[in-house]
């Protein structure tokens, strides 16, 4: 298990700096970022004093590695735009998206879990059909839409939540929803299908032969071998939630980090999005690494691999 | 001690299906004493899991199970409530399944498996079911069993994992085993010695065991009864002595034909075989089930099939008295 652990370890550190690189490469090629910061009626000699003052005229290589070397300690530079350090700026925004990502994963697994399960013990009955037709439902209704009936019933009917912002932790109840249940249909169907096929297999009739109840049967039996998929699909989720989560947090005007990534790249801010984009990816694959652990954990055979 | 361990009588599994009933298992009738093997033979589909897993109360709630009698020591396994059998299961009466490579639960090492089937019936500490678990394991015939405990199922081989399911249905000393096949997806020469195990198993723990299978051979070597079943029904059953030297029944001759004796089989010469499938077991089935098969097959034996007494326990169900050739 230590062997495996290391292994996924050392590999996920050579996808971060995979990524790092490739990021910082793509977003210098698209564009001269001196001539986007001076602005349209820049001179040349401006656009030279701008290159001289952030450094573009070095070498790229030269630039990528002061810039990860600082990274490394927590120095993303000064935003652009803001005037501010990046690490302060991302860190503010940083804590609103984690609470929302964290409570929505939270959301869609405790009420997609319990559903698939459920639904996977009587398949068709009519418990079966309701789960079907919310995780359908859930698939199919966009976020955008579903985030506005909710403040229309919620906020502007009855009064109950805050439409916007993210002061208190009422106002994160309608985003945690709206962005759990985007995820929630794909993590049922999994269950329940995982469930179903688990549920036949040889070793739950050994458990019910052995005297198990029907209790141990499905939890310590069945749903240990069920949940695998399910696991690495809620670490995907996880990390798409904390970078695209930009459409639930405009509805409801929740600054975080994903719209602070969608506006600074709307202004060339770059110190900004290279942090975003690397922190984004470090969260993705430190979950996909949490979820190697945990399925491993989980299913001993995974371990060799 | 005359009572038997095991007493059923008219057991019947009805599954429904799309098309209407199917009668998987049509009344038969069956006992077993402490200390006796009883083998029930029969081609796929002849009913013989299901009546098994019908005696451990493992068939699933969409399956209709009906008996006049399924007594297991005296007491009435049908009309038990779930948590008195689930108390049953695993203590009293164990089960072994055919698929050894898919029966145990890849998540859990073996130790924490074979625990479980104590702990589940006594209260005993977790090391007390180790040691157990080691004790059988190694009378199981696996060494290094202290080692093996803390193995996983994928890191053991199909023979030794059904030792394991074996040392599992031993771990509360049950008395009565059922046994589904198990050497059928064995290696031939692992099959005899897990065969071999099972038996020195029942009679040094005076066990009453019963053993499905297919193979006319694994019953010779170890049955005291033997039930042939055929379509759902039992055609024909008594000691192993009796079926084997006297087979009574044409489907039970035709079996008997397929499997080559040596010095009496001439090389060269072919096998036996049974022409013809079993016949479908959807609606209403009646007279002899085997007579679309039968070379011996009269216009009575689509009518009601009287069961024939041989002397002793030797019984068949056939419309002929005595049979004028040899079948196929």
């Amino acid at each position: 298990m230590l062997a495996f652990a290391l292994k996924r370890l050392g590999l996920a550190v050579l996808v971060t700096f995979t990524v790092s690189a490739i990021s910082f490469s793509l977003l210098h090629l698209s564009g001269d970022p001196a001539t986007a910061i001076a602005g349209e009626n820049a001179t040349e000699a401006d656009i030279a004093a701008i290159n001289e003052q952030y450094g573009f005229d070095r070498p790229f290589a030269e630039q990528y590695a002061e810039w990860l070397w600082n990274a490394v300690q927590g120095d993303f530079g000064q935003s652009y735009y803001f005037k501010l350090p990046v690490a302060e700026l991302i860190a503010d925004r940083l804590s609103v998206t984690m609470t929302l990502g964290v409570c929505a994963i939270s959301f869609a697994l405790l009420t997609a879990v319990p559903l698939g399960v459920l639904a996977a013990i009587r398949p068709n009955s009519l418990i079966d059909r309701i789960a079907l037709f919310i995780s359908v439902a859930g698939q199919a209704m966009p976020s955008f839409w579903f985030g506005l009936i909710m403040i229309v019933v919620f906020s502007i009917k009855f009064r109950l939540l805050p439409p916007s912002g993210s002061e208190t932790w009422r106002h994160f109840i309608m985003p945690t929803i709206v962005l759990g249940y985007y995820a929630m249909p794909a993590i049922m169907r999994l269950t329940r299908a995982g469930m179903l096929e688990v549920l036949n297999a040889d070793y739950v009739r050994t458990a019910r032969a052995k005297g198990a109840g029907a209790g141990r049967v499905l939890f310590k039996h069945a749903l240990r071998n069920a949940i695998v998929p399910v696991v690495s699909l809620s670490a995907v989720q996880m990390g798409f939630m904390l970078g695209g989560s930009i459409v639930v947090e405009s509805i409801f005007a929740l600054h975080g980090a994903g719209y602070l990534a969608w506006e600074s790249i709307g202004r060339h801010d770059l110190p900004t999005v290279q942090a975003l984009i690397l922190i984004f990816s470090c969260f993705y694959i430190l979950f996909t690494l949490l979820s190697d652990l945990a399925n491993a954990w989980l299913d001993p055979r995974i371990r060799v691999g | 001690m005359n009572d038997p361990i095991l007493n059923v009588k008219n057991l019947t599994v009805d599954i429904p299906v799309s098309g209407g009933t199917l009668h998987a298992v049509r009344g038969i009738d069956f006992e077993l004493n402490r200390g006796e093997t009883l083998c029930i033979v029969g081609e796929s589909g002849s009913g013989k899991s299901l009546t098994s897993l019908a005696v451990m109360g493992l068939l699933g709630k969409r399956l209709q199970v009906r008996a006049d009698k399924m007594e297991f020591e005296g007491r009435d396994l049908g009309s038990m409530p779930q948590r008195q059998m689930q108390a049953l299961r695993g203590d009293r009466m164990a089960m072994i399944f055919q698929e050894p490579m898919t029966s145990l639960n890849p998540a859990y090492t073996i130790g924490d498996q074979l625990c479980e089937a104590l702990r589940l019936h006594r209260k005993v500490s977790k090391a007390e079911a180790m040691a157990r678990a080691a004790d059988l394991l190694g009378k199981v015939g696996i060494t290094a069993a202290e080692s093996r405990l803390r193995q996983f199922p994928h890191q053991l081989s199909g023979g030794l994992r059904q030792r394991v399911m074996i040392a599992m249905s031993l771990m509360c000393e049950p008395d009565l085993i059922i046994a589904d096949e198990p050497t059928t997806a064995l290696d031939v020469t692992i099959q005899a010695q897990i065969l071999r195990l099972l038996a020195d198993l029942k009679r040094e723990m005076n066990m009453a065991l019963i053993l499905v299978t297919h193979d006319l051979g694994v019953v010779a070597r170890i049955a005291d009864k033997v039930a042939v079943m055929y379509a759902g029904e039992i055609v024909e059953s008594g000691s192993a002595k009796e079926i084997f030297d006297a087979p009574s029944h044409p489907y039970t001759r035709g079996l008997l034909n397929c499997i080559p004796v040596p010095g009496k089989t001439k090389p060269g010469e072919p096998l036996g075989s049974i022409p013809g499938i079993v016949p479908s077991l959807i609606g209403d089935v009646s007279g002899c089930a085997f007579r679309s098969r039968c070379n011996q097959a009269i216009e009575a034996c689509a009518s009601t099939v009287p069961e024939r007494s041989a002397g002793g326990e030797h019984k068949y169900r056939c419309i002929h008295t005595q049979l004028t050739s040899e079948v196929a």
